[in-house]
Parts: structure tokens; C-alpha cells; sequence
């Protein structure tokens, strides 16, 4: 059997998502960081980017995620953002018509925020 | 209709439309209860995982963040009161001001001198009515905060204790909500957010003599703890939004519970009571015809001589 860590990928308001996985890759403000089964105890910010984990099954599910953290410890990793997002309820067409504002009104934030959602959509296909 | 009658019936009247109002709110408040603790629930496994973060790294390294450290000689005090922006709810506002000005006062006893920051509507109130100073205050979302509002009202705290003592900014941060206990116990407590205390904090995780393992920081310890506790800022702020608001609710629904309770044992009194006065009014016309046909009776007696 290969070795497994659990995830736990936790919104403020509520939990995105949980299992099994193999290989889960971040973005943390030093650079990306791939945590596997019987990685050491880590506690790191993260950047608003893409995160990528590869279920158990072989499976590949994307999420954006816009700041936080992520820690890992006893072969459990949990990722802890203030928005969080699985890749399949991003809505690309609404995410570009966003990005499209925001850019006209030159809200940085909000740009970043689309662009971290496209990213993360167009990562998980 | 005799007139006693007439306004025992209007007062049963417009008693039985009041009951009807109470009877619709308190059904309202219940499902909002429901809904509230749902959203305490889920806010639960952020705020866990967090606290379990803040924890790790404040046991697990030995550096001095001035969010973690008391000040030798604190001056300054921010409170943050929690209170609804609509009333009908028993004592549960009250219950909270009282709560605050008891924190208040017991840090001015120790010599701080006291920022006062408010949510919701009611303690605005109260506290403009006594002409309090408030430093900063938010109202109109304490019903169903969401946590774009906790970090409304984190942002300006976590400035302030930010902020040198001498520059306007604070050493201590309080807060006073009510917290929901049960649906029938709510109780207003205060607890000091910032400095952190460890073990207090160590006491809201779960396992509560887990040993923590040594964590490697990415990018390093201090750079996690500064990125780490506005986030636990915002995320008890939250939480306590959250718990008011269920809290609000449960009081709601207990006030308007009694509310309705009370008009139906009013509407019983009155009831007897206009039963009573139909029954008088009755007896009385009844007497009225005997007395008046004996009367006539006599009179026609008398002129048959």
C-alpha cells in the first residue's frame, strides 16, 4: 500500500475538503513545496496560488486557495485559507469577466483574486 | 351590548393580534438558531486547526512577538463589545453592556485607560444616550455576520495593538460576547484576546495534553507568527460573531416564548371577565323585566278597585 497522509483543506466558514492523499504541492511565500507521507513537522504561510493535490485513487484535485497557511504534522496536513476554492466551482466565463473588471477599475486585489481562480481552473484541466 | 362588554372584547382583540405577532417571531428566531449554530459548527475546523497553528508556534519557538508578550507596564486597553442591532430579546444586550462596563471598570481600576470599540446598534445606543467616547463602531450584519465582517472588525483592532502605546495604540485586547452555551443558557463573558495566553489557548484545543511536534517554519518562525495571529485575530472575532448571534437569537426566541405565553393568559382573564360582565349585564335585564312586570302587575291590581 503506499504511504497516505490525510488532508484537510478548511475555508473560514467551512471545510472544502477532506481524504486521503499521496502528494499535495503549495505555494508557500518561499516557493512551492511538495509535502509527502512522512514529511517533517512544517508550518508555512502560504501565497494566494494554486494547490495541488494527488488523491490516493490517482485522482488530481485543484484548489485556489487566496492566502493562509499550511501545516503538517503526524502524517496530517491541513491547509487553512481565509478563501478557498475547488477548482470545479470555479466558473471560468463569471472568473474572466472579473478579471476583466478589475483590471478596468485597477483593483489589484481583485485582479490577483481572478487570476488565482483561472489559474487554479485551467491547472486542473 | 353593555359597554364594561364592548371593551373587555376590544382588549381580547387586539391582545390575540399581539400574540399572533410574538407567536410568528419566536417560530423565526427558532430556525435562525438552527441556522446560527450551523454556522458556528461550520466555522469550528478553521478556527481549530488555527488555534492548534498558533499554539505550535508559540511553544515551539523562543521568539518575542510583541502580540505574545506582555507589556511591562500596560496603559491602554481596547474592548470590543458584542451586541445586536434589534432588541426584543430579553436581557441579552443588557446583559452584555454589563459585562463590558464591568471589564471596563476593572481595567480602569488597574490604571488602563479603556478604547471602547462596539458592534451592533444596541450598545451604540447605549453608549451614545450616557455620552461615552467610542472609538470605532460597526452595526447592520450582526444577525448573520459573515467573516468578510469579523475582518472589518479585526482590521482597525489589530492595527491598534499594533501600534506603540505612545502613538495611540493599545497593549491589551478584550472582548465581551455572549456566548452560546445551550438553547436555554446564554451568558455574557470577557476574555482577553491579545497578549495571548498560551496555556489558555492550549486549553481550547482538543487533546488537551498532546505533545506538539518540533515544526520546521517556513519562512521562519517569527515571519509565521506574524502572518499567523491576525488571522486568530479575525478568526475568534468570528467565532464570537457567530456565537452572539446564535445567542441573539435563542434570546429572542425565550423573550418572545413568554411573550406569547403571557398574552394567552391574558387573553383567559379577559375572557371571564367579559364572560362575567355578559352574565351581569344578563341578570341584570332579566331583573329588569321581572322588577318592571311586577310593577305593572301592581299597578293593574291596584286599579281594578
Amino acid at each position: 500500500m503506499a504511504a497516505e497522509l490525510h488532508v484537510e483543506l478548511v475555508a473560514a466558514d467551512r471545510q472544502v475538503w477532506s481524504g486521503e492523499a499521496t502528494l499535495v504541492v503549495a505555494r508557500t511565500t518561499s516557493g512551492d513545496i511538495g509535502v509527502m507521507p512522512g514529511h517533517q513537522p512544517l508550518l508555512g504561510v502560504l501565497e494566494s496560488g494554486p494547490v495541488t493535490i494527488r488523491t490516493s485513487e490517482g485522482a488530481t484535485v485543484v484548489a485556489a486557495v487566496h492566502g493562509g497557511f499550511i501545516s503538517f504534522a503526524d502524517n496530517k496536513l491541513s491547509l487553512l485559507a481565509e478563501i478557498a476554492e475547488l477548482a470545479d466551482e470555479i466558473d471560468v466565463q463569471r472568473t474572466e469577466q472579473e478579471l476583466e473588471r478589475a483590471k478596468a477599475d485597477d483593483d489589484a486585489v481583485a485582479q490577483r483574486r481572478a487570476d488565482v481562480r483561472l489559474r487554479a481552473a485551467a491547472a486542473a484541466r | 351590548m353593555g359597554a364594561q362588554l364592548r371593551v373587555y372584547k376590544r382588549r381580547i382583540r387586539s391582545v390575540t393580534a399581539t400574540k399572533k405577532i410574538t407567536k410568528a417571531m419566536e417560530m423565526i428566531a427558532a430556525s435562525r438558531v438552527v441556522k446560527a449554530q450551523r454556522k458556528v459548527a461550520a466555522s469550528t475546523p478553521y478556527a481549530q486547526e488555527l488555534t492548534r497553528a498558533v499554539t505550535a508556534v508559540g511553544t515551539g519557538s523562543n521568539i518575542k512577538h510583541p502580540l505574545t508578550t506582555e507589556a511591562e507596564n500596560p496603559t491602554r486597553a481596547a474592548v470590543l463589545l458584542l451586541t445586536s442591532d434589534r432588541g426584543l430579546a430579553g436581557a441579552f444586550n443588557s446583559n452584555a453592556i454589563k459585562a463590558a462596563e464591568q471589564l471596563t471598570e476593572r481595567l480602569e481600576r488597574e490604571g488602563k485607560q479603556v478604547d471602547s470599540y462596539i458592534v451592533g446598534r444596541r450598545g451604540v445606543a447605549h453608549y451614545n444616550f450616557r455620552e461615552r467616547k467610542i472609538a470605532e463602531s460597526w452595526t447592520g450584519f450582526t444577525d448573520e455576520p459573515t467573516y468578510a465582517d469579523a475582518k472589518k472588525v479585526a482590521a482597525p483592532l489589530i492595527e491598534a495593538i499594533e501600534q506603540e502605546t505612545a502613538d495611540g495604540g493599545v497593549d491589551e485586547l478584550h472582548i465581551v460576547y455572549t456566548e452560546f452555551v445551550s438553547m436555554m443558557t446564554q451568558t455574557a463573558i470577557d476574555s482577553r484576546l491579545l497578549p495571548l495566553r498560551l496555556e489558555e489557548v492550549a486549553a481550547q484545543t482538543e487533546k488537551k495534553d498532546e505533545i506538539l511536534p518540533l515544526y520546521d517554519f517556513e519562512p521562519s518562525a517569527e515571519d509565521v507568527l506574524d502572518a499567523l495571529l491576525p488571522r486568530y485575530v479575525e478568526s475568534r472575532i468570528y467565532n464570537a460573531l457567530l456565537q452572539s448571534a446564535a445567542s441573539k437569537h435563542a434570546a429572542t426566541r425565550r423573550a418572545m416564548k413568554s411573550a406569547t405565553d403571557n398574552a394567552g393568559e391574558l387573553i383567559e382573564t379577559l375572557t371571564r371577565l367579559a364572560n362575567q360582565a355578559r352574565q351581569a349585564e344578563i341578570t341584570q335585564e332579566i331583573s329588569e323585566i321581572v322588577g318592571g312586570a311586577s310593577a305593572l302587575a301592581d299597578a293593574t291590581a291596584g286599579s281594578d278597585y
